[in-house]
């Protein structure tokens, strides 16, 4: 196990390189000039143009901008923005609680609501009931999750009003953060109201967030369900005159949910994508808005440092779903 | 066990905060994060409401809802008569804001005011570059580094400016957001303790409000400065709520969750007024949109033909479908509300048989140009692309045949200056001062060529009457100059000058004493809220 | 075995039993007829619509669809913010979104399909280093690659398709070579190669057609992904520009006017719905008539 572990991470490593190649190298063929940028409308004389690039280093050869980039990157030092001259690093940090809040009260409500889904649907095959979730979940699945999003804002927020329309968190609180989960911070805080105020504005966006990654997971437990059902062992427990309810919640969901675990585990991609849109569309502070800002900015530094800190973030997801899949999964042998 | 006191503190912390949160606090849906702190390094009018116009003061200040200069830290000056020394007296008694983070222990003296404006452009000042790639785009932009000589303190109380030469718009720019009065007391300590960047993030002056605490991307908190010069404000808190959709900050007025909004969207003005419970500011924006031809590629270097393109387009039609008519046809380059806007100057009517007859006469035929449209919205210019389609068809009708292309706007911004450009630009200004200069001299003057002057036109007549009224600062003098110019302009046709915008600041109803600035700034001193 | 039956399942029989399957599934079968309604729309644009898609009418600036109060019948979903037709511009969109899936799907499967077979078959370090090349694009949230990529490619449709056809790829490459490896040491292909069969051969007209089942469904799924991953492109301002009737970049255009004319909204986003549903319901019931497991059961 361990072997397997220490052998996935050294595999790790020539990746990152090459991501940071990736993300250094997109950023130098970007077009449009981030020093343009800071006077606007107003033309800059091309002296202090010409001074500007060198004081930020965007003059040198590429590959001592790269070189010195890595030796940065060892120190733990991801650049500062172009535009608001603030640490990389110390931003991400500063958003990315905001996108694991949203991210995790997404992956919770589609795992509570898409694996009972799709194990309804898996017992209750060709019936109506069957038809309508998989349907539901196949329009899910369908969703452009930006329209979505605009609509459950017109109706919840504008026509019914029911929940706030962006933020995440009444701004009447205010309370230095701990955590950085507005959710725990809230509860921290000791103010009444408070931790309210957190949910009902974390309602709409986890719905939105949680509408791919939930139909994914009903289908996929449907059909890990059917599987399961269909299998010797548990036709015997059937024949054995064990109770329905046993014999698909112990022994068939059990094995069932070893394919589903990996899909929830591939989510954090997908997860990651729809936070960009879902986090642009409800003005959520977290990293996928502030990516899309900064693209838009021409904000070399941020791009770059965000693509990089983004892509370890899947990494090191993606081993630990490998390697707990390593423990559920007996059958697998290392 | 360290743990846990932090947690306790910050419980502590936060319990206070909570009862004053239910004190007056007006919040305020602001339309961008603010780049940073230190309005000397940034452009962006999100930055200047969060930092200039509500922790800091000038010496000299706009007037409130106007673009004239009033004593801001400076109670007086006097210019030399050669017009190049300004000796300003400063306001005695002015308190630095006491901060969690800071306590000044001294009042504001003409060092705080060589400091603030030394960091901007002497290299060898040690804030110069004091965070990562730090560049003083306005002082620059306005020509500074160019024309100041020197600033010396004459006593505690008295300094003085030596000008390079005189520049009549030189006490308007004072008023500017970059020009903003730091301490210098504070500034010391911050290098003292090695932690220089916190000025760019902890701001600390002498305005109206005082900075607690900026949530990156989502709010800013001030609190009222209860030793401000001018008297205590009447509210107690000031938020920020950052929210960069326009639909969704006017869905969070009519909510409730905010009181005040910046920048609705043009389409939902009227949704918005009909609301009973807010009000919507408006006026002319201190800006103008405009296409500019290259004059100096045929046939655009034709007076006649330029002319016949302008009347060619309907701009009321622009006007409608890009900002639901909220913005007024323009017909001179600077906006109405500006001093010495001519308004006896007529414009090109919109007459497409003529349009086309005049380019029959000047001999062109199956003419085909690009017209450039920006990929950003700016406040003059909502959707330049929709504005293009729009020429696009109206000069189809003239047998005109158009290809729109456009640029990332830093290429765009680039590109357009090129003196062999191939197309007509449009493109926009928004004044920094309220100086008609800032727009004439600034955008058509003959030094601007290859630089902000778009339209590559250099035009001795109209240059001449520039320089002339750079050199006085007799108000009537200057006016008589500009609104010759005007005429000059309008007959030569280097534009089309297609709107000026309206701005809007819907509000709630209980919200008084909020006035618009046609500089474009969002000023929260004075704002109260009714019960 | 299932496999060598879909092998010895030449074109007759193969179709009749393809049909037999994808037709039991009601749903393939309908989305199948929407797609193909769609499709003829789009094809037939030109003649169908009633108004051209970039014609303007300055009199009827933000018009109700003919269905609510204030709309006219000759604008039976109403207009957008310069006066054009919102159904003229949605069918016209209907060629760009299909023809965005097609572009896609055809450049990532071919690449991918290549790319796969190479690694498959050649395994060793061409291998390795095609897997860890795949790896690293997988490890970017692939909306945020294909942003990226767009906006160092200059946003536009054509650029938005290079982008989105280069984030799907590592799924292509991954599943032919998963494929080709399960086959290249079956009996059929060691019997080839014995005859002597050369390597293209062996890639391409041996190992291939039995690889084919998982990827016309993982091409099916792309396909709808391609639309929606435009379309969010167009959402963000980094796909196609206006004034393209794209479907994404139409609700971009329209987000400032969700106060005000729900229409502008709510159609191009269920125009999009719409075709992604289709599409996916097909591709539900292409699997159930390929996949041989599924077969059985």
């Amino acid at each position: 196990m361990l072997r397997f572990i220490f052998g996935r991470l050294a595999v790790l490593i020539p990746t990152f390189i090459g991501v940071s190649i990736i993300a250094f190298s997109f950023i130098r063929l970007l077009p449009g000039d981030p020093v343009m940028l800071m006077s606007g409308e107003r033309v800059m004389s091309p002296e202090r143009h010409a001074q500007i690039m060198t004081d930020l280093g965007l003059d040198r050869p590429i590959y001592i901008q790269y070189f010195d980039y890595l030796v940065n990157l060892l120190h733990g030092d991801f650049g500062s923005s172009i535009v608001t001259k603030r640490a990389v690093l110390d931003d991400f940090l500063q958003l990315f609680p905001a996108t694991i809040e949203l991210s995790l009260c997404a992956i919770i409500l589609a795992v509570a609501l898409g694996v009972p889904a799709g194990v309804l649907a898996a017992v209750k095959r060709g019936t109506w009931l069957d038809q309508t979730l998989m349907g539901t979940a196949l329009v899910g699945y369908s969703m452009p999750i930006f329209w979505w999003g605009l609509l459950l804002v017109i109706f919840f927020s504008g026509y019914l009003g029911w929940t706030p329309v962006s933020g995440r968190i009444s701004l009447m609180y205010f309370f230095p953060p701990v955590t950085g989960f507005m959710l725990i911070d809230s509860l921290l805080s000791g103010q009444a109201g408070a931790f309210k105020s957190a949910v009902t504005y974390l309602v709409l966006p986890t719905i939105v967030l949680a509408t791919i990654p939930l139909a994914v997971i009903a289908r996929q437990t449907r059909s890990a369900m059917l599987e399961v059902l269909g299998e010797d062992y548990v036709r015997t427990a059937r024949s054995k005159g064990l109770s329905p309810f046993r014999v698909i919640g112990v022994h068939a969901l059990r094995n069932a949910l070893i394919p589903v675990i990996t899909t929830i585990g591939l989510q954090v991609g997908v997860l990651l994508a729809g936070a960009i849109l879902t986090e642009t569309i409800f003005s959520w502070p977290g990293i996928g808005k502030w990516m899309v800002d900064s693209v838009f900015k021409r904000d070399y530094q941020v791009v770059q440092g965000g693509l990089m800190l983004i892509a370890a973030v899947i990494m090191v997801v993606n081993l630990i779903v490998d390697v707990l899949y390593g423990f559920i999964n007996p059958r697998i042998r290392y | 066990m360290k743990k846990l006191s932090t947690l306790l503190a910050a419980t502590a912390i936060a319990t206070l905060m909570a009862g004053s949160a239910w004190s007056k606090t007006l919040v305020y849906c602001s339309e961008a994060s603010p780049e940073g702190f230190d309005p000397g390094l940034y452009t962006g009018g999100q930055t200047f409401d969060a930092s200039s116009r509500t922790v800091y003061n000038r010496l000299v200040e706009f007037k409130h809802g106007g673009t004239e200069i009033e004593p801001g830290l400076a109670e007086s000056w006097e210019v030399s008569s050669d017009g190049t020394e300004y000796t300003f007296k400063l306001r005695p008694g002015v308190k630095f804001q006491t901060t969690e983070f800071f306590t000044p222990t001294r009042e504001l003296n003409a060092d705080d005011v060589i400091f603030s404006f030394e960091r901007q452009y002497k290299a060898d000042n040690p804030w110069n570059k004091y965070v990562a790639g730090a560049s003083w785009e306005y002082f620059a932009g306005m020509g500074f580094p160019d024309l100041i000589q020197s600033i010396t303190k004459v006593d505690d109380l008295t300094v003085k400016f030596k000008l390079k030469q005189a520049e009549a718009p030189f006490i308007a720019n004072l008023g500017m957001d970059f020009a903003s009065i730091l301490s210098k007391e504070y500034a010391d300590k911050l290098a003292a303790d090695g932690k220089m960047e916190l000025l760019n993030q902890q701001p600390l002056g002498t305005g109206p409000f005082t900075f607690v605490a900026y949530q990156t991307d989502a709010a800013i908190r001030y609190k009222a400065n209860p030793d401000y010069w001018a008297g205590k404000e009447k509210i107690d808190d000031l938020v920020f709520a950052i929210t960069t959709d326009a639909a969704i900050r006017a869905q969070k007025l009519k909510a409730g969750e905010c009181h005040i909004m910046a920048y609705p969207n043009a389409a939902d003005v009227a949704e918005l007024k009909k609301d009973e419970n807010l009000t919507v500011l408006e006026q002319e924006g201190l800006n103008v949109s405009y296409l500019a031809y290259n004059t100096l590629v045929a046939p655009f270097d034709k007076p006649e033909v330029r002319k016949a393109l302008n009347m060619a387009v309907n701009k009321q039609a622009i006007v409608d479908a890009v900002f639901q008519g909220a913005a007024t046809v323009a017909k001179n380059p600077i906006p109405p509300t500006m001093w010495s806007y001519n308004n006896a100057v007529e414009d090109d009517k919109f007459d497409p048989e003529a349009a086309k007859k005049m380019l029959a006469d000047a001999g062109v035929k199956d003419l085909k140009m690009k017209i450039w449209a920006m990929p950003v919205a700016r406040p003059y210019m909502l959707n330049a692309r929709r504005a293009a389609e729009l020429m696009q068809s109206d000069l189809a009708a003239i047998g005109v045949t158009v290809e729109i292309v456009s640029y990332e706007w830093a290429e765009y911004l680039k590109l357009s200056s090129a003196k062999d450009r191939d197309g007509a630009a449009i493109l926009g200004w928004t004044g920094d001062n309220g100086d008609p200069d800032n727009f004439l001299d600034t955008l058509l003057g003959c030094d601007a060529v290859g630089g902000n002057n778009r339209a590559q036109w250099c035009n001795k007549e109209f240059d001449d009457l520039m320089t002339k009224a750079k050199a006085t600062a007799d108000v009537a003098e200057r006016t008589k100059y500009y609104e010759e110019a005007q005429v000059i302009f309008k007959k030569e046709a280097p534009w089309n000058t297609l709107d000026h915008s309206l701005v809007f600041v819907p509000m709630n109803k209980k919200v008084t004493g909020f006035v618009m600035d046609p500089l474009g700034i969002h000023r929260f001193n004075g704002v109260d809220i009714a019960e | 075995m299932a496999v060598a039956e879909i092998k010895t399942a030449t074109p007759p029989t193969g179709l009749a039993e393809f049909w037999f399957y994808f037709s039991r599934n009601k749903g393939a079968v309908i989305g199948f007829a929407i797609f193909l309604i769609i499709l003829v729309l789009a094809i037939f644009a030109p003649w169908v619509t009633p108004h051209s898609p970039s014609a303007q009418n300055r009199d009827v600036l933000l018009l109700p669809p003919a269905f609510a109060a204030g709309g006219k019948w000759t604008y039976f979903l109403g207009t957008d913010a310069v006066g054009r037709d919102i159904l003229s511009r949605l069918i016209f969109g209907a060629r760009f979104s299909l023809f965005i899936g097609l572009v896609v799907v055809t450049l990532s499967v071919i690449s991918g399909v290549l790319v796969g077979l190479i690694a498959g078959y050649f395994r060793g370090r061409t291998d390795t280093i095609i897997m860890r090349v795949m790896d690293i694009i997988l490890a970017f949230p692939s909306l945020l690659l294909a942003l990226v990529l767009v906006a160092v490619l200059g946003p536009g449709l054509l650029n938005a398709m290079i982008a989105i056809s280069l984030v799907n790829l590592p799924h292509f490459v991954r599943l032919t070579r998963a494929a080709v490896m399960s086959e290249r040491t079956k009996d059929y292909v060691i019997a080839s190669r014995v005859a002597g069969a050369g390597t293209m051969r062996l890639m391409f007209l041996t190992i291939l057609p039995n690889c084919l089942a998982p990827l016309i469904v993982q091409a099916t799924l792309a396909f709808s992904a391609a639309i929606l991953d435009a379309a969010a492109l167009g959402f963000l301002g980094m796909g196609a520009q206006p004034p393209t009737p794209e479907w994404g970049t139409m609700l971009a255009e329209a987000r400032e006017f969700i106060q005000r004319a729900w229409w502008v909204v709510t159609f191009p986003g269920l125009a999009i719905l719409i075709t992604v549903l289709a599409i996916n319901l097909m591709g539900d019931g292409l699997r159930d008539a390929l996949d041989p497991k599924l077969k059985r059961s």
